[in-house]
């Protein structure tokens, strides 16, 4: 019998929907195995979100809460969860693959002596440690990887597995944390928003991304109109980010996001493997492209043959009156 | 300013595997290129670090054409695979007790896009250190690195003391293509190199043990026409087939 922890992000006064991906899947480990799961907040006001974790079925919760943490710094990050890890003392301590986590997870793994398995599309506990698939050569083929350890780090792409309630009573710890800012050797002068970002990314149903077929501010709206009818956010590929049409947070792909929505439009996107690397694990792809061979058509659930600036328009309306109906 | 990057040479992605096509990885030639970029305006040196293969002396000529100073090449056999602990351990043998003002490297292997070595090498080393850095700026008085990286929410700006350890995306720069001059002043540049003996022992690490293709998509369907039918025919699909609307 061993113990899970999973680590719960908060972003915009909310649990990351990633996180409680990961939650549920550590759920359903320690239910198959008869190991304990536990879990793991650490924001300014941490007690306010324990309710909404308990819904998801951890038998105990730590809580860390610090002002410090409601920006994104790596020093007290790390010490944090090296606290809750010394404290919990869990065989494997698992991670939305956020920024935030990518940010501090190797640098834990050092501190806390633990093997470190990072965005893997799906994990398993084996005799005396954890076996990940973990996506390389840009999402081109996957690497069955083993960590033998008595301690296991494991950061998990979002859109891996399903989050699902399971509502338990859960004991909760608060863990006594206090930040020095004089040991704070770095400073964060600054957070720059792109103001696009009303609806993340990594945590949309719908991604409405844009490629170099979406050259100039017209096709821009029309991506924007569509991301706004559908409810969806905005992704755009490396290209339309060096042009500078789309903000750099927008970003899906190797090098950006990971993305995994129920529906992905890849707008003017020709599929360059980079790109594809961040989405081809979305649900259904719908690909809008006036080249035929363009190779984003094979990831393509629906594969549009045209030209966006002609398509866009008539599938705006169609979806207007399919809501309309509704 | 003293930097050292740590560069890998890795497969190339973008070509077919069984090219076995070997290349500096990406996000270390993006961060050759802002060292480069800094000691061009503030003066300096370049160190580079390099664990790999005999055959992985290419890589190093390479960044060494592009404008480094001078590099270290810790000679590993040629079927050894290191995974980010043991690299990290390496590297911070190395590194430990010399005095970079920055060490900079990629912020993942293009390969194996694991992300680790970078945060576990400053842990290691006991420096401060920003990962994902989309931008680098230097104020000389302050001995201050400000770095721009891509964060969850927007870009993070932090200045950290130096010295520190920087990981850089490949969003920050276009790296330079060697010049024939830089090509042959490489020739002359020093490689010292050295053979790694023994690996380190007692690290929890994580081990391959197989590659698989992954999990194929069923295969799609296209839809041509005039764009007001393919406009009715794909919200009729996603609707009705799909079910995602």
């Amino acid at each position: 019998m061993a113990k899970i922890l999973t680590y719960v992000a908060v972003q915009d006064g909310k649990l990351k929907r990633s996180s409680l991906e990961v939650l549920t899947r550590c759920r359903e480990l320690a239910e198959a195995g008869g190991h304990t799961l536990e879990a793991a907040l650490i924001h300014p006001d941490a007690e306010a979100h324990v309710d909404a974790v308990r819904r998801y079925g951890p038998s105990k919760i730590y809580t860390i809460t610090d002002p410090i943490f409601s920006r994104h710094l790596n020093t007290p990050l790390l010490d944090a969860l090296n606290a809750v890890i010394g404290q919990a003392r869990p065989m494997l301590t698992a991670f939305a693959s956020t920024e935030a986590v990518k940010d501090i997870l190797g640098a834990l793994a050092v501190r806390t002596d633990a093997a470190a398995l990072s965005d893997v599309s799906s994990f398993d506990l084996i005799e005396g440690g954890v076996e990940a698939l973990r996506p390389v050569m840009a999402a081109k083929m996957l690497a069955r990887t083993q960590a033998k350890a008595d301690r296991v780090l494991v950061s998990v792409r979002s859109g891996s597995y399903e989050a699902v309630e399971a509502p338990a009573e859960a004991e909760v710890e608060a863990i006594p944390f206090s930040f020095d800012p004089a040991s704070l050797r770095q400073t964060l002068r600054e957070v720059v928003t792109s103001g696009s970002g009303d609806v993340d990314l990594t945590e949309a149903p719908v991604v409405v991304a844009a490629g170099r077929g979406v050259r100039d501010e017209e096709g821009k709206r029309l991506v924007e109109e569509l991301a706004a009818l559908l409810g969806g956010a905005i992704g755009a590929t490396r290209a339309v980010v060096e042009t500078g049409l789309f903000p750099a947070t927008a970003q899906v792909g190797q090098t950006g996001k990971v993305v995994s929505p129920d529906l992905y439009f890849a707008i003017g996107i020709s599929g360059a493997i980079q790109h594809v690397a961040g989405m081809a694990n979305s649900r259904v792809i719908v690909a809008i492209n006036k080249d035929p061979d363009a190779p984003i058509f094979k990831y393509a659930t629906y594969g549009l043959v045209g030209d966006l600036f002609k398509v866009l328009p008539p599938l705006i309306e169609e979806l207007k009156a399919v809501k309309a109906n509704a | 300013m003293k930097f050292c990057v740590c560069i890998k040479q890795v497969p190339d992605v973008t070509a077919p595997i069984h090219t076995g096509r070997m290349v500096l990885n990406a996000y270390d030639a993006s961060a050759v290129e802002e060292a480069l970029v800094l000691t061009e305006k503030y003066g300096g040196e370049i160190d580079l670090v390099l664990i790999g293969p005999e055959g992985a002396k290419e890589t190093i000529r390479k960044a060494l054409a592009m404008g480094a100073t001078r590099a270290t090449h810790l000679v590993t056999g040629d079927d050894v695979r290191l995974d980010s602990a043991v690299t990290a351990k390496l590297l911070a043998d190395h590194l430990a007790g010399t005095d970079y003002d920055v060490i900079a490297t990629g912020k993942q292997a293009q390969d194996t896009d694991a992300g680790l070595t970078g945060s576990m090498l400053a842990e290691r080393l006991g420096l401060v250190y920003a990962s994902n850095a989309v931008g680098l700026e230097v104020e000389p008085e302050a001995r201050t690195l400000v770095v721009t990286r891509q964060g969850d929410v927007g870009q993070e700006i932090i200045a950290l003391p130096m010295p520190c350890l920087v990981t850089c995306s490949n969003d920050m720069n276009d790296p330079r293509i060697p010049t024939l001059k830089g090509i042959m002043a490489a020739k002359r540049k020093p490689i010292e190199t050295r053979l790694v003996e023994a690996l380190p022992e007692g690290l929890p690490v994580t081990v391959v043990v197989g590659i698989e293709p992954p999990p194929e998509r069923e295969p799609g369907q296209i839809i041509e026409g005039e764009p007001e039918e393919m406009a009715h025919i794909l919200v009729e699909k996603l609707v009705h087939e799909a079910r995602v609307l």
